[in-house]
Formats: C-alpha cells, sequence, structure tokens
C-alpha cells in the first residue's frame, strides 16, 4: 500500500474512532450513572444540578439491600433456576438434537415437525395453560416450578441438531466398531466434541434464565421465592419506603454476575449469539 | 444414511421422547389449550363456559387494543431506528487495523447482556422529571424537560428510547457477521476505480448487509410486538400512565392474571400469535423486492 493511502486510512480511523468513542460512551453511561448512584446519598441523588462525580463513597445503600429486602433469598432463586434450566437443556436438548441429525426411527419427521412447529410462536401462547399445569402440580413459588417448562426448548433441540450435523460421523462409527452402545457414543464420544455448541446454548439460556420475568412473575407471588429479575421489577411497589441509592445498589448487585461473565467470556458469548441468532 | 432402524432399536426414544414429551405436555398442549380457550369465559369460581367468538367481538370493540397496537407500532418504528445507527458502528468497528475493536464491541454489547428489569430501574431515575439527568442536561441546552415515565406518549417514547439502547449491541453481532462475508476484493477494487470511503458504503456495504438488515427487521418488529419487560419495570405495573401505554402482552398479562379473565386474555394472546405469524410471512415474502443475496 502507497504512502499516501495509508495516512488516508489513519485519518479516516481517527474519525471513525471519534464516532465509535461518542457511541460507546452512550452506551456506558447508564452504568456509570447506576455506579454513581449506588454510592450516593439520597441528598446527592436527588440534587440539581448534579454532581458528577460522588462526594464519597456511601456503603449504606448495599447494607440497606441487605437489611431491607429479601435479597440474598432472591439471588439464590436466580442462581438456582438459571443452572436448572441450564443443565436441563444441555442434557435435553443435545439429546434430542443428536436423535433427530444421526439416528432413524418411526415418526422422526413428524416428532421434528411437531417440536419446529412452536420455534414462532409467542410464549405468552402457553402461559396461561402452563400456568395451570405448574398451579396443579402444587409447584407455584417453587424453583421447579419457574424451572420447569424452559428445561424443554424447541429451540435449543434444532440449534444442536444443526450442530450436530456439522460433525463428521467417523468418530461415531469408530466407537460403535469398539463395542459402544449409542448411549456411550454419543458420552465419551459425541458431546466432548460438541462443545462450541454446548458453550453456545449455555450462553443463550443463562442469560435469558437470568433475565427472564414473565413467566416467574406469574408463578411467585411470595418475595422469597421470586428471583431477581420479579424481586426488582416489582419495587416499585415498595417505592415510597426503598429510596433510589438503594435500588442502584441492588440493580448493580443483581446484573454483576451476568456482566462480569459476559466481559471474561466476551468472544464466545459474541460467537454464541451470532451462531444461535443466525442459524 | 446407512443406519438402520435395527442398529438403532429402542435407543432413539430413549433420545428423543424427555424432549418431545416435555414440548407435548407444555408447549403444543397449551397452545391447542389456548386456542379452546379464548371460545371460552371463565367462572367466578373457575370453571369455563363457551361462549362462542364473543372474546373476539369483544376484542374488535376493545379501545385498549386498538391503543396497545398503536403503541406497538410506535415503539417498533423507534427501536427499528437501532439499525442504522448499528450499520454505522459495525462498519466503522470492521475497518481494517482499527485499534481497539475488541474494546468498542464489549462496550457497545453491554446493555443487551444487561438485565433488563435492572437496568430499567436506572433509565427510571435518569428520567425522574425532578432530579433526573436527562431532565438536567436537557434543561442547560435550555429545554425544560417533561416528566417523563408519568406522561402518556412521553412514557412509551421514553420505554422505546430503552429498547432502541439495549438493541443495538445484538444489531452490531448480527451486522459484523454480514461484513465478514463481504469480500474485500470488492473494496480494492472500488479503490482502485477512485471510489471514497462514502461511496463505497452506500454502493457495496449496504446492499451487501441488506440480509442482516432484513433478518433484524423481522427480528426486531417481532420483539416490538412482544414487548413487555421494560415497559412493566421501567414504568412499573401501578403506574397510572399504564393504560395508555400498555403493549399487546401487558394487556394480556393484566386481563389473564390481574382481572382474571383467562378467556378474552386466550384471545388477546391469539391476537398476538396472529400478528407475528402475519409480519414473518408478509417479510418473508417481500424480502426478494430488496434483498441481494451474494
Amino acid at each position: 500500500m502507497t504512502k499516501r493511502a495509508d495516512q488516508q486510512r489513519l485519518g479516516s480511523n481517527r474519525l471513525a474512532h471519534v464516532i465509535l468513542v461518542i457511541g460507546s460512551l452512550a452506551m456506558m453511561f447508564p452504568f456509570l450513572w447506576q455506579l454513581k448512584l449506588a454510592f450516593s446519598s439520597n441528598a446527592e441523588i436527588q440534587a440539581v444540578p448534579p454532581d458528577l462525580l460522588p462526594k464519597g463513597l456511601e456503603w449504606t445503600n448495599f447494607t440497606e439491600v441487605f437489611e431491607r429486602l429479601p435479597f440474598l433469598d432472591q439471588f439464590w432463586v436466580s442462581v438456582a433456576v438459571t443452572l436448572g434450566r441450564t443443565v436441563g437443556q444441555l442434557v435435553l436438548c443435545s439429546m434430542a438434537g443428536y436423535a433427530f441429525a444421526r439416528m432413524s426411527f418411526r415418526f422422526k419427521g413428524l416428532m421434528l415437525a411437531l417440536i419446529l412447529s412452536i420455534l414462532m410462536v409467542p410464549s405468552q401462547v402457553y402461559l396461561i395453560p402452563q400456568y395451570q399445569i405448574i398451579q396443579q402440580l402444587g409447584w407455584l413459588n417453587t424453583i421447579q416450578g419457574i424451572i420447569a417448562p424452559g428445561v424443554f426448548s424447541a429451540f435449543g433441540t434444532f440449534l444442536m441438531m444443526q450442530f450436530f450435523k456439522t460433525i463428521p460421523a467417523e468418530l461415531e462409527e469408530a466407537a460403535r466398531l469398539d463395542g459402544c452402545n449409542p448411549w456411550q457414543t454419543f458420552w465419551k464420544v459425541v458431546l466432548p466434541v460438541a462443545k462450541p455448541g454446548l458453550i453456545s446454548l449455555a450462553i443463550i439460556t443463562v442469560l435469558a434464565s437470568w433475565a427472564d420475568l414473565l413467566w416467574p412473575l406469574v408463578v411467585t407471588s411470595s418475595p422469597n421465592e421470586m428471583p431477581l429479575a420479579v424481586g426488582l421489577a416489582t419495587l416499585s411497589g415498595y417505592q415510597g419506603s426503598i429510596s433510589p441509592g438503594v435500588m442502584m445498589a441492588a440493580a448493580l448487585m443483581a446484573m454483576a454476575p451476568i456482566l462480569i461473565l459476559f466481559v471474561v467470556l466476551q468472544r464466545r458469548v459474541v460467537e454464541g449469539i451470532a451462531f444461535s441468532g443466525l442459524k | 444414511m446407512s443406519k438402520s432402524r435395527s442398529v438403532d432399536g429402542k435407543w432413539p426414544w430413549v433420545f428423543v421422547l424427555p424432549t418431545f414429551l416435555g414440548v407435548l405436555a407444555f408447549y403444543l398442549w397449551p397452545l391447542l389449550k389456548t386456542m379452546y380457550d379464548s371460545f371460552t369465559e371463565t367462572g367466578p369460581f373457575g370453571g369455563a363456559t363457551w361462549v362462542g367468538a364473543a372474546n373476539y367481538s369483544q376484542l374488535i370493540g376493545d379501545s385498549e387494543v386498538y391503543r396497545a397496537i398503536v403503541n406497538t407500532v410506535v415503539y417498533t418504528a423507534i427501536v427499528l431506528l437501532g439499525i442504522p445507527i448499528a450499520v454505522l458502528f459495525a462498519s466503522l468497528l470492521n475497518r481494517p487495523g482499527l485499534k481497539g475493536a475488541m474494546v468498542y464491541r464489549t462496550l457497545f454489547f453491554l446493555p443487551y447482556v444487561a438485565m433488563p428489569t435492572a437496568i430499567s430501574l436506572v433509565w427510571r431515575i435518569i428520567y425522574n422529571g425532578e432530579y433526573g439527568v436527562l431532565n438536567q442536561a436537557l434543561g442547560v441546552i435550555g429545554i425544560d424537560g417533561p416528566s417523563w415515565i408519568t406522561e402518556e406518549w412521553f412514557a412509551l417514547v421514553a420505554v422505546a428510547l430503552l429498547g432502541l439502547w439495549m438493541s443495538i449491541g445484538f444489531n452490531m453481532i448480527v451486522l459484523s457477521a454480514g461484513l465478514k462475508g463481504i469480500p474485500s476484493e470488492l473494496y480494492e477494487a472500488a479503490s482502485l476505480d477512485g471510489a471514497g470511503s462514502a461511496q463505497q458504503f452506500r454502493s457495496i456495504t449496504v446492499p451487501l448487509l441488506t440480509p442482516s438488515i432484513f433478518f433484524l427487521s423481522v427480528i426486531t418488529t417481532i420483539a416490538g410486538f412482544q414487548l413487555f419487560d421494560q415497559l412493566f419495570a421501567l414504568l412499573g405495573p401501578t403506574n397510572p400512565v399504564m393504560p395508555k401505554t400498555q403493549s399487546l402482552v401487558f394487556l394480556f398479562y393484566d386481563a389473564a392474571f390481574v382481572g382474571n379473565e383467562r378467556g378474552y386474555a386466550a384471545a388477546v394472546a391469539v391476537l398476538i400469535l396472529a400478528v407475528v405469524g402475519l409480519l414473518t410471512l408478509f417479510q418473508f415474502r417481500f424480502q426478494r423486492r430488496w434483498v441481494t443475496y451474494d
């Protein structure tokens, strides 16, 4: 490349940086502001005009979250629900996806068509009957009640099926010749190779379960049995007594695990979402 | 495929049945049940009676339904603006030799992975009419900002701006994948022909990105018709402005689980299903007119 073209490119990359920095600031601002508010006293939060930096570090907002809200209970509900759904989907979707990709059996086409037929259906359409099922099982306000429908996934099954189709079949043939039954082949040979697909599915399920609002909102009513997403969304009921600073501290702690996970696993998350989003 | 039925034996059922039965019980059966329920009315002590199309005629005469549809269209139109914005950022981010691309990518993507209910609370304080930083910033340039989350159209715009902000990171991921598929020879040839950056953007980048743009507009519109989380968390379910700003899904939730009108709620759910289905079909039918594949 000529020197002139190089300089041209450098010059226009400078403009690109300016635009991207402005964009990133717009993306970052609510997080920075939240951080600032979480460490501010109420008087500071409601000050007009506001100070851009906190005067000091006010930790009382954080201690108040634990004293006044069932934050820890809700945190563990969120963890249990997220783990339950993710592990459930990884096991069930990969099993079903594998069978659809590799095995032949009666009604295969029909079963696959029925499962895929719900892919585009909005979740509200199932909600009332799902609620009635959970109610009849006596699972309202329980962790298994929040988890139950979410371990079955047409999307996850489809995703894993597509993934297994890209894996060469020779490994499995070799395992079969070594005397492995289909379960052993699947467990020892196929799953280790399917790691990228499993990671994509896990990332999407973790993000969705941690954030999920409507379903847990419907099947839980007692604050100690709700996941964080519901607890935070229904905070406005307490609004008179819960100050903005405490709200910010609670919101910050609720999203921190996911944000940290994302920053650490950044590339995998982006790949996972691109892979699943584009199908 | 070489594997015959006898080789696989009963094994396929072990693999498939857990998911198939689960989908049957928790998705397919509920789908049919909701359709049936939309023709019934829930009694005061539970139990349902067949009322024919009464719920649907109520739906057609319900001004709240029309308002919810208008709200959804306004919301979706605003969130769709996130696509051109993301095209700009994604194409800048994919410039060869740009330093710090990974850092930018992380920052742009944070809103998408943030928990919607948690980040909505932050926006609620940013939007606050008295001490919110948005109105204070507007005040600096001489604009007296409204009480964003309690005035009807402003509240809807506030929810939509939040949705727009959250959508950009996801849009950029999809668009980046599309950008990587554009052969760099095209740009090199265009430079040799003397085309500048702006012209290359217009005549190479945008046309070759249309499949991604099309995909995003389908996804965004469908998501718009399923608006619930940000609306619920930003405005709060008991907000007096809610009847004027609600979405179809909020209307459904309210009818089913607050008002206990299960039959009517089921009809609203079927309406959402119909709208989403029609939109998907419509967009796929018309994609060929303006999408360049390859």
